[in-house]
């Protein structure tokens, strides 16, 4: 890291303000997570393999990264319907419900999980209707999944629509008036660019639904290996002592949502390239 | 000023949505042409779709976003007012529920007041110099957006825990952080960390550097700019950063559930409280203290949008 000043400013306080947010940002950020690392060098190779591999994490890995990854295809097209709905048309209540999107954001997890497992429960509004149809949602995989499409909308919501608002009319206008009918000026022509802000919206919301416990833990039953997600077992197994399992799995999962982070940006600036700055 | 553009890039700014970011700080740009007025939407237009199907789309987002989001609103009022007001007023008046609104106000004052701090200060350190290794230090200041709640409390366990790397001498010092509210507000500061600095980056970034210099060029000390001249540009911003700053403090959950050792009266705050309660079954307690945090999120959604709009008119006339 090499920050050093580049420009000589009339302004005052860079020494200190700079000064300031570096040990900040490291005592609070930085040194707690490279604690989490250290912890982690202190187990063996073999040692890390084995607290990874063990049936019950690989089980809580699958179920936390399966379920992320179904739950935000959900979230990709009806977050791409309910873009296109609140910007495309008018109906009534359309500002409402565009402000609405924003409320899994600003719900505590907490909250959004016992509400949603009221919900669903049995006896729940739309759990009752749902039991006499014979699905269960409540207490097994499917109510993680729910929550998981929760707390993604928003994610795919606010990164297409802006894209979408900004897109060139003219090229929609050049494609019908060259006779491509409506289908094909949309499946051919808005969706492809709108590909790049899809992908980021999919992956923000898979990461999310990943590293999510507040909402996902009432709804979940955790049943070991049947729905028990990967942060819940990290929760357990610090309640257990067993810090190295606890932190062992954080690593994968912190890891994993790097990895998501980079593939973010290189999709941010693949977009860059692909639509002229405006 | 190559840096200056590729900080108001989109790329950076739509990082702005991190991955476990509760509230997002959306980006001005976007927020801008959010207020643009839509096109294609007459019957007869070549650019749009024919009528069912317009229909079809319009009932499909309406239908979704009512089961996922406001039937789980409504579920929550409809549950904390079930057995009528008194028992709703009753459920808040109970000495744990007090406390953990002390604890939940408390911790929020001091996570929000030292994250306006940094926020103000890393904004101004970021926006108003040059220098190599911005873009990296902003992907720092936003890590925590992408860190499971769990994992940002377990941290805090790993330092100050009985087996942590401070455990003993803490122990030995009989300094309490961990199952206290020093861990409490540390997890909290964790979680909120990006949120004020985040809304004023973009801000600052757009504004420069012209106004302040003219400004210390005519004699002003310091701290005589900063008030006088960046603080009034800033100030819808930083009260944008702040109030989603001070929601996910409020509401914070996963992290805080590490850290607390659920120590009742102690160390619960709400969204904890909202746990214990719904898990012994007090259905009418958890959803009332719910629906405080359920309002406070609506109240934050709706001062949001006003703040918004503030943002969207611009540079407010200065008061002098």
């Amino acid at each position: 890291m090499s920050i050093a000043v580049a420009r000589r400013s009339t302004l005052p306080w860079f020494g200190l303000t700079m000064g300031l947010t570096l040990t900040w940002l490291s005592v609070i950020i930085l040194l707690p997570l490279a604690g989490l690392f250290l912890k982690t060098s202190e187990l063996s190779l073999d040692q890390f393999w084995g607290i990874v591999t063990s049936r019950r994490t690989l089980n809580a890995l699958k179920i936390s990264f399966g379920l992320s990854f179904l739950a935000a295809l959900v979230n990709l097209v009806m977050g791409t319907i309910i873009v296109w709905a609140l910007v495309r048309y008018r109906f009534p209540g359309r500002r409402l419900f565009d402000a609405i999107v924003d409320v899994p954001f600003a719900l505590p997890t907490a909250v959004a999980g016992v509400a949603l497992t009221q919900l669903f429960a049995q006896k729940g509004w739309l759990g009752a209707p749902l039991a006499e149809l014979g699905i269960k949602v409540a207490f097994t995989p499917v109510g993680i999944f729910i929550a998981m499409i929760f707390i993604g909308i928003p994610f795919v919501v606010r990164t297409v629509q802006p894209v979408l608002q900004d897109l060139d009319v003219e090229i929609e206008e050049a494609a019908a008036s060259l006779g491509a009918n409506r289908w094909h000026t949309v499946f051919r022509v808005i969706l492809p660019s709108l590909i790049p802000a899809l992908l980021t919206g999919f992956a923000l919301a898979f990461a999310r639904a990943v590293g999510e416990y507040g909402s996902v833990i009432f709804i979940a039953g955790n049943l070991p290996n049947v729905s028990e997600i990967a942060p819940l077992l990290i929760v357990i197994r610090l309640s257990e002592f067993r810090y190295a399992d606890a932190t062992a799995i954080a690593v994968v999962m912190l890891l994993a949502s790097f990895l998501i982070i980079f593939a973010v940006n290189r999709l941010q600036r693949w977009a860059q390239t692909r639509i002229p700055a405006h | 000023m190559s840096l200056q553009s590729s900080l108001a890039n989109p790329a950076t700014e739509l990082r702005a949505y991190g991955p476990t970011a509760d509230l997002t700080v959306s980006p001005l740009s976007s927020r801008r042409e959010r207020a643009r007025p839509e096109t294609g939407t007459a019957p007869d237009n070549p650019r749009t779709e024919p009528g069912p199907v317009r229909f079809i789309i319009i009932a499909l987002a309406i239908t979704f976003l009512s089961v996922f989001v406001v039937l789980p609103l409504v579920v929550v009022f409809a549950s904390a007012f079930s057995k009528g007001i008194g028992a709703y007023l009753a459920a808040l008046a109970e000495p744990e529920a007090l406390a953990a609104i002390r604890l939940t106000l408390l911790v929020a004052a001091i996570s929000v007041t030292l994250n306006l701090v940094f926020g103000v200060v890393a904004a101004w350190a970021i926006t108003k110099f040059d220098f190599s290794g911005k873009t990296f230090l902003i992907t720092l200041i936003d890590l925590p957006f992408s860190v499971s709640p769990v994992i940002s409390g377990l941290v805090f366990v790993l330092l100050f825990g009985a087996q942590g790397f401070f455990g003993t001498w803490l122990q030995a010092h009989d300094i309490h952080i961990l199952f206290a509210v020093p861990g409490i507000a540390l997890a909290t500061i964790f979680v909120t960390f990006p949120f004020v600095a985040r809304a004023l980056i973009p801000l600052m970034q757009e504004q420069g550097t012209q106004e302040e210099e003219a400004a210390t060029s005519l004699g002003a000390s310091g701290l005589q700019t900063f008030f006088r001249v960046t603080l009034p540009n800033i100030k819808w911003g930083l009260l944008y950063g702040v109030l989603l700053c001070n929601a996910r403090a409020m509401g914070e959950f996963g992290a805080v559930s590490v850290v607390s050792g659920h120590i009742r009266g102690e160390t619960n705050t709400m969204p904890l409280l909202v746990e214990i309660l719904y898990n012994e079954y007090q259905f009418v307690a958890s959803f009332a203290i719910a629906s405080l945090l359920a309002m406070l999120a609506l109240i934050t959604l709706v001062v949001k949008s006003v703040l918004e709009r503030r943002l969207d008119e611009g540079q407010e006339p200065r008061d002098h």
